[in-house]
């Protein structure tokens, strides 16, 4: 039947994720850092709210932009939290998490050809979204030693008269790395006289630990020219209610919203009632959610060190990226490995591009216990094979 | 929020942390954690370790009652001095003084039903200031200091996502 599939569907290589979770899910006993979303249930006043309104009949279409309340709670909200102000009339749209977002950007601002700069190792969808959009992804090197920041002479280095779109992905999956105030401040200008457009993925945003997120939109000259994104999934622990936005310029919101609306109506009613719930009661629990991580993300890293893997630390979401060069395995043989003789599931780095290999994500959304025991047997393993 | 509350919360959620997991925890060192514990257990503002347990679940059938108590408060002392003399028995669990109608609520423990109204007649109700007593059995509890009786939640999530 391949002959009646799309050549660009086809040239599309499976998710590298894809093939470990069956390997996982074969495997007996397994402790898993391989996770991608908190491991919360959703705070149980927003799922009420969402059962009440359910009790209430609420199971109807919204407008496609999403609901009325819900946008002007997010533009409450976004100006609180990264100081930029939009209008819930027309420059905020609701959508099925940010991966319907940054598929809807893509498609509104693509010419068959047209580049999309994205750092690498970033999250698995950008550039499948890219290239079914017709456009041509760009992957731009992000290094450890950086701490998977981007550089400036990089950016510069990896434009040409087709760059359209900066994907900027901070805080990271899967590295944990972010852009601080300075570092987005030196990509301001090569960004504005290049004249590229920035979907800035911020659905890790409120999962840092030293300070607040910087977004760059905040900055002068960027507002009208980045798409900001974001949803409840990561900060509210609402991963499977499939709620997310974008903000920004007017035009580029309107010709999202027509592809929105004819591809998926709108986000479901029931997501979009518990957003409301979670901004506008749910933020105290976050903090709770986003302290714990922290306490986790140290128990980790000083874990890792003790094991002797070489680890930046990162300073949000909640992955730790450390090298396993000591191993002399590449990403894979060492996950295939790791999890067939210790039972330890952590995911490959090259799954999140090229220059991810020789590195693993570990995901620290996992209990205290989980996470030493992890450790733990790691060590067993590196004692085995290090250097061998 | 400052470093004693800190670890104060961390405690009250799991009194087995290690002062060396709490340090890591914290950015402190190990030496430093086992110094504000002790200081806060000098202090008694840690008053003791204790394990949450769900007797139920060994099928051991103890019965817990909670007494309200009614007393006449006495000049100078009101409610301390009857109130710490409550909880000196050992079968007393907490002693605690109540806005409303009754003044103390006593929660006591006994192998039966027999043992908890011995205590009430014998011991509570021949308190000189003891007007009266309501008494309310346990029956089955459902949550306690913040633990869910409930089976654990499952972890459904899948093992590996992107």
């Amino acid at each position: 039947m391949n002959r009646f599939l799309s050549k660009t569907v086809q040239a599309i290589p499976p998710s590298g994720i894809r093939k470990f979770f069956d390997l996982v899910a074969q495997t007996e006993g397994v402790i898993s850092l391989g996770v991608g979303e908190p491991d919360f249930a959703t705070p149980w006043h927003i799922t009420e709210t969402a059962c009440y309104s359910l009790e209430k009949g609420e199971t109807m279409y919204t407008s496609n932009q999403g609901l009325p309340e819900l946008r002007e709670e997010i533009a409450a909200y976004q100006k609180r939290h990264i100081g930029v102000e939009y209008s819930p009339g027309d420059e905020i749209l609701v959508t099925i998490g940010v991966s319907e977002a940054v598929d809807l950007a893509v498609r509104a601002l693509l010419e068959p050809g047209d580049e999309v700069l994205v750092p690498e190792p970033s999250y698995v969808s950008y550039c499948p979204e890219v290239t079914l959009a017709y456009g041509t992804p760009v992957p731009l090197p992000t290094y450890h030693g950086d701490q998977y920041r981007l550089r400036p002479d990089v950016l510069e280095k990896y434009i040409t008269p087709k760059s359209k779109i900066l994907v900027l992905p901070y805080p990271s999956n899967p590295t944990g790395g972010i852009m601080n105030y300075d570092d987005l401040k030196a990509l301001v200008d090569i960004i504005i006289k290049n004249d590229l457009i920035v979907i800035s993925d911020e659905i890790y945003s409120e999962l840092t630990y030293y300070g607040k997120h910087v977004s760059i939109a905040s900055f002068p000259g960027m507002r009208d020219r980045t798409i900001v994104m974001n949803g409840f999934s990561k900060a509210f622990a609402m991963t499977g209610w499939r709620v997310g936005y974008a903000c920004g310029h007017p035009e580029i919101i309107a010709a999202m919203t027509k592809i929105h609306q004819y591809m998926i109506m709108c986000a479901p009613i029931m997501g979009q009632k518990a957003a409301i719930e979670a901004l506008r009661h749910g933020e105290e629990e976050m903090r709770r959610m986003v302290d714990s991580y922290n306490y986790r993300r140290k128990i980790i890293l000083s874990g890792l060190a003790g094991i002797g893997l070489d680890c930046f630390e990162p300073q949000g979401a909640f992955y730790c990226f450390p090298s396993i060069a000591i191993s002399g395995m590449n990403s894979e043989v060492f996950c295939e490995k790791l999890l067939h003789e210790e039972q330890v599931a952590v995911v490959p780095g090259n799954a999140f591009g090229s220059n991810g290999d020789g590195f693993i994500r570990c995901c620290y959304a996992a209990s205290i216990g989980n996470i030493e025991q992890a450790i733990e047997r790691m060590g067993h393993f590196l004692r085995r094979h290090a250097y061998d | 929020m400052d470093l004693t509350k800190k670890i104060l919360h961390l405690l009250e959620r799991d009194a087995k942390l290690s002062p060396k997991a709490i340090a890591v925890m914290l950015d402190q060192d190990e030496a430093a954690i086992e110094a504000i514990i002790a200081r806060l257990e000098k202090q008694r503002v840690i008053l003791g370790y204790s394990t949450i347990i769900n007797w139920d679940a060994l099928g051991e059938n103890g019965v817990t009652a909670m007494i309200d108590v009614k007393v006449a408060p006495e000049r100078e002392v009101g409610f301390n001095d009857i109130a710490e003399r409550i909880g000196r028995y050992p079968e007393v669990q907490s002693v605690s003084l109540m806005s409303g109608t009754y003044d103390l609520s006593v929660v006591v423990t006994g192998k039966n039903m027999q043992d908890i109204a011995g205590f009430i007649s014998h011991k509570l109700s021949t308190l000189d200031r003891v007007q009266g007593t309501t008494t309310h059995f346990i029956l089955k509890r459902y949550k306690q200091v913040g633990f869910s009786f409930e089976e654990p939640r499952e972890d459904k999530r899948l093992v590996v996502s992107p």
